[in-house]
């Protein structure tokens, strides 16, 4: 039965939000700039430098474009957990559990913010200008590369931000402590992840598998040696670290919940 | 509280590593990694301190009507709006600024600044806390006449922080692109503080250019309060 109770929830959200158009455009616009601030570092890094961590201008862009589109629909998606803080603060989470459908597509569902649209377009625009600027080799195989790994991509963020999330069921004012992994996220894997060093780059990239978002899709549609000395099919294996990132995502969620007490108020 | 700053310390870990990256082979604009350091942890704590991504307490009091009430308080709601932020800032020098320097410069080479220059920094970063001041208060101001100021603040809590410096030095800008930007009060927020700091131009020029945007911007928003408050429908209460 949710599955269609959750098409009628989405879109009575999008006609909702288009009803003031004025402010509508100027969220979107604010969400588009928000994520071209990392674009406008990049171009003035390169405005100084020829390269970074060993990639050059046009090579980073399009890390940075596969990165903002996959941030992008994640954020549409999955953005709305940051309320979660405020659902288990406020006693809201217990009439989540009282209803047939799961808690997270509930969630999900609450708050689509259609104006996030802006992220998505910033980095889809850029993402075919970097893919017409860069020699890549084109095959079939790297043509379904780049549709696939902005998707894989979104999927890698979305359980990044489930998880993340999930830690307020425990410290319920952790929502900043998640931002350190999510929005952090979307600023590691603009760049390659050779500028970063030690831990950070350890955590970041393998542990949070943001190396599988941006970089190593790159690499593989550049047709480039990793410089760190990873295997070449690591470019290519995308989408099983997004399903195998979901599915330990999906555990988290439902040991957290199994674990929820209210709040008692 | 602890969590902000674990934020804090994240996002300067990574916008350290980036830099440090693009300045490690020569120095870029004057920009050694020791300076580039500095420039990094001082402008974490610094986006904090001066509280860059704007606040809507006033936006809030226009729109439930209790500015009505402040209104008619025996204070100048203007100042009395400076005190309150006064007292927050001296609580986040110490809880948001203090703790990402002393991180980033525990973790990485930094760039410590001669004795002489610390008054110049605090009087720059107090600077910097006016002009910030003055700026939220103006957008705050505009609920007056908009009735809604979300746009008008998403708006500059997007653009400012390349504006200002933060998110890249300035310096790293084509030089047009420059001079337009030290036309206008952002860099006052936090490229200032931190040029006093790495004295990398003329101090006391820096300081004069601070001092002419915190007045300007003051001023401006008294005069914008004058206006409101004459033109004031009292909304619901």
């Amino acid at each position: 039965m949710g599955d269609r109770v959750y098409p009628k929830l989405v879109g009575a959200r999008l006609r909702g939000q288009m009803t003031y158009r004025v402010s509508f455009a100027l969220e979107c616009l604010g969400q588009g700039f928000a994520q071209a601030s990392e674009l406008v570092v990049i171009l003035a890094l390169f405005g100084q430098v020829d390269s970074l961590g060993g990639f050059s201008r046009s090579e980073v862009i399009l890390m940075y474009a596969i990165a903002s589109t996959a941030f992008g629909i994640a954020d549409l998606v999955a953005g709305q957990l940051n309320e979660l803080p405020d659902y288990i603060r406020t006693g809201k989470f217990d009439v989540l559990l009282l209803r047939p459908l799961g808690t997270l597509p509930q969630i999900v569902v609450s708050d689509v913010r259609l104006r996030r649209v802006g992220r998505v377009a910033i980095g889809v625009v850029v993402m075919v200008h970097a893919l017409g600027h860069n020699d890549i080799a084109w095959s079939p195989w790297t043509a379904l590369l780049a549709v696939v790994a902005p998707l894989a991509g979104a999927v890698i963020f979305s359980a990044v931000w489930v998880v993340a999330c999930a830690v307020c069921f425990w410290l319920v004012e952790a929502q900043e402590l998640a931002n350190t992994v999510t929005y952090g996220s979307n600023a590691f894997t603009s760049n390659p992840i050779t500028v970063y060093q030690g831990w950070l780059r350890r955590f970041m990239a393998f542990v949070v598998p943001g190396a599988f978002v941006a970089y190593y899709p790159a690499l593989a549609l550049l047709d480039r040696p990793d410089p760190l000395g990873g295997p070449a099919f690591l470019g290519w294996v995308s989408p099983l670290v997004a399903l195998a990132a979901a599915g330990v995502a999906g555990l988290v969620w439902r040991f957290a919940v199994r674990h929820y007490r209210g709040t008692g108020s | 509280m602890f969590a902000g700053l674990a934020a804090n310390v994240m996002f300067g870990l990574l916008r350290t590593s980036v830099l440090i990256a693009a300045v490690a082979a020569a120095p870029v604009a004057g920009y050694d990694v020791p300076a580039v350091v500095a420039y990094v942890w001082l402008g974490q704590g610094l986006m904090a301190f001066v509280q860059l991504w704007g606040d809507t307490r006033l936006t809030e009091r226009i729109r439930t009507g209790d500015v009505v009430v402040d209104l008619h308080r025996p204070w100048h709601l203007q100042t009395a709006l400076f005190a309150e932020d006064l007292g927050r800032a001296g609580f986040s020098a110490f809880l948001r600024f203090a703790p990402p320097l002393v991180i980033g410069s525990l973790i990485y080479p930094f760039r410590w600044p001669e004795a002489a220059v610390w008054p110049l920094f605090l009087l720059s970063s107090a600077l910097a806390l006016v002009v910030s001041f003055g700026l939220r208060f103006l957008l705050n101001a505009t609920t007056f006449w908009l009735l809604d100021s979300r746009g008008v603040i998403t708006l500059y809590v997007v653009a400012v922080s390349v504006l200002c410096g933060l998110a890249v030095p300035l310096d790293f800008f084509p030089e047009w692109f420059q001079d337009l930007l030290w036309a206008t009060p952002f860099p006052a927020l936090i490229q200032a503080p931190i040029d006093v700091y790495l004295d990398r131009r003329p101090q006391w020029t820096v300081l004069g250019y601070q001092a002419f945007w915190a007045v300007a911007v003051y001023a401006a928003g008294h005069v914008v309060l004058g206006r409101a408050v004459r033109k004031v429908a009292v909304q619901g209460g």
